[in-house]
Parts: structure tokens; C-alpha cells; sequence
């Protein structure tokens, strides 16, 4: 879930990591007067969470009245079907060095993890085009948060004396801020150090585990997220507002998420948490899905009905590819009861919709049966995940 | 209409068993059953019967009822 800037920076503003002086402007006339409080050139970000705004919703301005025409500009920006939640406006210091940071876990290592450059930027970036100037740290989850890794860390960018102490002191709130309110990634994309040898944080960019979102509901509360906020980088469209409904009506099983994209390979796919692999697999292949949608806890024969249906019934959608995990308790049978069910129910043969039916599960036995019925092949666990989407996506043409 | 199960029920079986056919309404997961008209019998609600799940409770429990499975 991702935070607005100003929401981040009220996180690290509590373990009083120093900040550059700004405020939120929630008009035009606002963004001004701050502008004009402030002094100098300020740098206006419309609070926007949508992806790829990055460019339009920023903008350096050098006095008060073109703060405010900025500010008009900003306020007027689609993020994602929503207004932005305000203008950040804030001072924009000059230093003699900038630095940036990066916290996230490594998957690999399976550990959090914290990064650090010499120069400003997101580090993923930095680190494709500067490998060289990245210095990486990882820490434990478990056990509290030690100044020693920081202070290597400062270390490996080159600082001492009190640089190296002011930095370290940083990284240690931030590392622990990240534990503290489990935060999948927080990343700073520039610390400036000003002329009196003390460091500012300037763009901060934080996201919260969905998962934690109940544990950290205080936190949630007290930055004024209502509980129904997920912070979707869009809102729901109609196909993502039907398939929900359909999850509701029906407690047996789920198919949540689902959401909407614009390809041609309507997608059945879940059970034991294989979604995500999938719809890669589907894109690896050159394939294009229309959707993405886990299905799985066992769902009714209905759900998957309706499931297939909503699917099928998709602006540019011919076939589905239904595909589960490796290791499933979700049962193949009854998805195939659902999945044919919802393709006669629509007046088609299901051979001629079923790009492939990959769904290793209990009743297998059962679900290759009811499948060999209407012409379709059933796939089990001997044929791998890529291989199945590699099919699908041959089928598909 | 069922396109997947059948659920052939005999009332006549059902209905020499006191409480039997409350006890079939009771126990399917799915809801197949309902109460019948007359006292002791049942009716297959045929919207559910495509969701049985094969748990075969209400063949161990009377002769009265086959689950027929419809791809076999």
C-alpha cells in the first residue's frame, strides 16, 4: 500500500528523521502562501499515486505567483481516476553532497535490506547505471536494529567524522521506522547535506505490506486512512467491481484479487498461490493477459462459473487458460464442474475456449473425467507452469 | 439443471426412518436437500446439485439416495 509523500514524511517526521521544511497545499491560493513562507524556490509535488506521474506531477518554481499557476496545473492531474490528495510544497536546499538510500527485503538472502549511494536517484535505477557507487547491507527482521550496521554502511560511502555520525543516525531510524511500521519498501531518494554539515531528507517514497495493514491499523488511523483504503494505483474498473461482487456473494473460496489488463488471454488461474507465476509465465511466453484473477480455498462450482463468465465475456477475450499451482488442495474437479458450466451456459463448446486446463489439485482423477467429456485435455503437475502458459499462449496464436 | 450430478432420492426409503430426512437437509454441505411436502421425505434443490462435493454423507446414511456422477 502506498503512501502519499506527505503521509511518509509524517512517518519519519515521528523517529525525527530531519526533513526539508514543506507543508501541504490543498488549492492553489495555499501552495502560494506556503511558497511565499517558505522563500526562494520550492518544488510543488502533486500527491499522486498512480504509476508513471513521476514527471507531471512535479514541478521547480522560483517565487510565490508561479508557485501558485504550478500548483492550479497539479491540481487538475488523473491519478488514476482520482484528484490528487493535495500539493506538497517544499523548500528545495542546495547542498555540497547528495546521497540516497533504499530499504526492502532480499528474497534471495531473505532478509531486509538497506542500500546506499552516493549520488541521488532510486537505487534500483542507480544501481543498473552506477553498480559501482551502490553499498548494500542486510539486517535481521528479528532482532533490534544495530547502529553498527549503519555506520558500516556510512562507512562504505565514504563519510567520517561527524557526516558519518549524523548519517548513521539516519539510516538507524529509518531501518528501524521500517521494521517498526513493516514496510515493504521505503526509499530516499536524496539526502542533501546543507552548508552547516547537517543532513536533509528530501524525496521519500514508502510503501506498507498490504498484509500488515490490520497490525498496523493505529498507525493507519492516525495518518487518516479509512479502512476501506487500499490505495489502488487506479480506481476499480467495472470488471474489477463485478469479479469482487461475485467474491462476495459466495464465501466458498475466493477470487481476489482480480484485476484488469488489456490482452487477449482471459485468465482462470490461483490455487496454492501460483497466480503471480503464472501470469508471468503467461508474459515470458509473449502472451497477453486479460486479467488477472486468483481463484482458489476451494471455490463453489458457482464461483468458478461466474468467474469464467466475467472472464469470458470480456471486450476481446476468446479463451482462458486455467491454471493452478504446483501443489494445490483446491479441487480440480469441482473448478472444472464451474469452468464448463460457465462456457455452455454462454452457448460455447468448451474445447474451443480452453486454451488449457492445468490444474493439479485433489480429484484430479475426477476433473480429467469431466473434462475428456466436453474434448478437453486435462494437464497435471507433470507439465511445469511455464510449459503449460508456453501452450496457452501457442494456442492463442 | 444439473450437467455434472445427479441426486435420485426414494422417499419411500427415507420416510421409514424417523428424522432421516431432517437429518439429510441438516448435513449436506451444499444445501441438495430440502424438506418435501409430505412428513419424512425430502426434494432435490437442483440449482445445488452441480455443487455436491462427493462427500457421499447422505449415501452412508440412507439407501434412499444415489449420487450418480454424470461424466462416468
Amino acid at each position: 500500500m502506498r503512501f502519499y509523500e506527505f503521509e511518509a514524511k509524517q512517518l519519519l517526521a515521528k523517529s525525527r528523521i530531519p526533513l526539508v521544511q514543506s507543508e501541504v497545499a490543498n488549492t492553489a491560493e495555499e501552495a502560494e502562501k506556503i511558497a511565499s513562507t517558505i522563500g526562494g524556490p520550492v518544488i510543488l509535488k502533486a500527491q499522486a499515486i498512480a504509476p508513471g506521474l513521476a514527471a507531471a506531477s512535479t514541478r521547480e518554481v522560483s517565487d510565490p505567483g508561479a508557485a501558485k499557476a504550478a500548483a492550479t496545473e497539479l491540481l487538475g492531474i488523473d491519478d488514476g481516476g482520482r484528484k490528487p490528495r493535495g500539493i506538497l510544497v517544499e523548500a528545495r536546499p542546495t547542498g555540497e553532497a547528495v546521497y540516497s538510500l533504499s530499504f526492502t527485503y532480499d528474497g534471495t538472502a531473505k532478509r531486509p535490506v538497506v542500500a546506499a549511494a552516493n549520488m541521488a536517484g532510486k537505487i534500483d535505477d542507480l544501481a543498473d547505471e552506477h553498480p559501482d557507487r551502490i553499498v548494500r547491507r542486510h539486517f535481521s527482521a528479528l532482532f533490534p536494529f544495530s547502529d553498527y550496521i549503519a555506520k558500516e554502511l556510512a562507512k562504505s560511502l565514504s563519510l567520517g567524522g561527524n557526516d558519518l555520525k549524523r548519517m548513521t543516525r539516519i539510516v538507524s531510524g529509518l531501518a528501524r521506522l521500517f521494521l517498526k511500521y513493516d514496510l515493504a519498501d521505503l526509499d530516499i531518494t536524496s539526502i542533501v547535506k546543507l552548508g552547516d554539515g547537517n543532513f536533509v531528507v528530501l524525496d521519500v517514497e514508502a510503501d506498507l505490506e498490504i498484509e500488515a495493514r490490520h497490525r498496523q491499523r493505529p498507525m493507519l488511523d492516525e495518518l487518516g486512512f479509512s479502512k476501506d483504503d487500499l490505495r489502488q494505483v487506479r480506481e476499480p474498473t467495472e470488471f474489477e467491481l463485478e469479479g469482487a461482487r461475485i467474491d462476495a456473494e459466495d464465501p466458498r473460496g475466493i477470487i481476489s484479487p482480480i484485476a484488469e489488463f488489456d490482452g487477449n488471454i482471459g485468465l482462470v488461474i490461483g490455487a496454492g498461490g501460483g497466480s503471480l507465476t503464472l501470469t508471468d509465465a503467461v508474459r515470458k511466453h509473449g502472451g497477453r493477459p486479460a486479467n488477472y484473477a486468483a481463484i482458489g480455498g476451494n471455490p463453489s462450482v458457482d464461483k468458478a462459473r461466474r468467474l469464467t463468465k466475467l472472464v469470458l465475456t470480456k471486450p476481446g477475450v476468446d479463451k482462458i487458460a486455467v491454471m493452478s499451482n504446483v501443489v494445490s488442495n483446491t479441487r480440480a474437479d469441482l473448478v472444472a464442474r464451474g469452468v464448463i458450466k460457465g462456457i455452455t451456459e454462454l452457448g460455447f463448446e468448451p474445447a474451443d475456449k480452453i486454451l488449457i486446463f492445468r490444474v493439479p489439485g485433489a480429484w484430479e482423477a475426477d476433473a480429467a473425467k469431466i473434462l475428456e467429456k466436453y474434448g478437453v485435455e486435462y494437464c497435471d503437475r507433470t507439465v511445469s507452469i511455464s510449459e503449460a502458459a508456453r501452450r496457452a499462449v501457442e494456442k492463442v496464436g | 439443471m444439473a450437467m455434472f450430478i445427479r441426486v435420485d432420492v426414494d422417499n419411500s426409503v427415507i420416510e421409514k426412518t424417523s428424522g432421516l430426512a431432517q437429518k439429510l437437509v441438516e448435513v449436506c454441505p451444499v444445501k441438495i436437500f430440502k424438506p418435501g411436502s409430505a412428513p419424512n421425505t425430502v426434494e432435490v434443490v437442483e440449482e445445488n446439485v452441480d455443487e455436491c462435493t462427493l462427500c457421499d454423507l447422505c449415501m452412508q446414511a440412507t439407501e434412499g439416495v444415489k449420487v450418480v456422477k454424470l461424466y462416468e
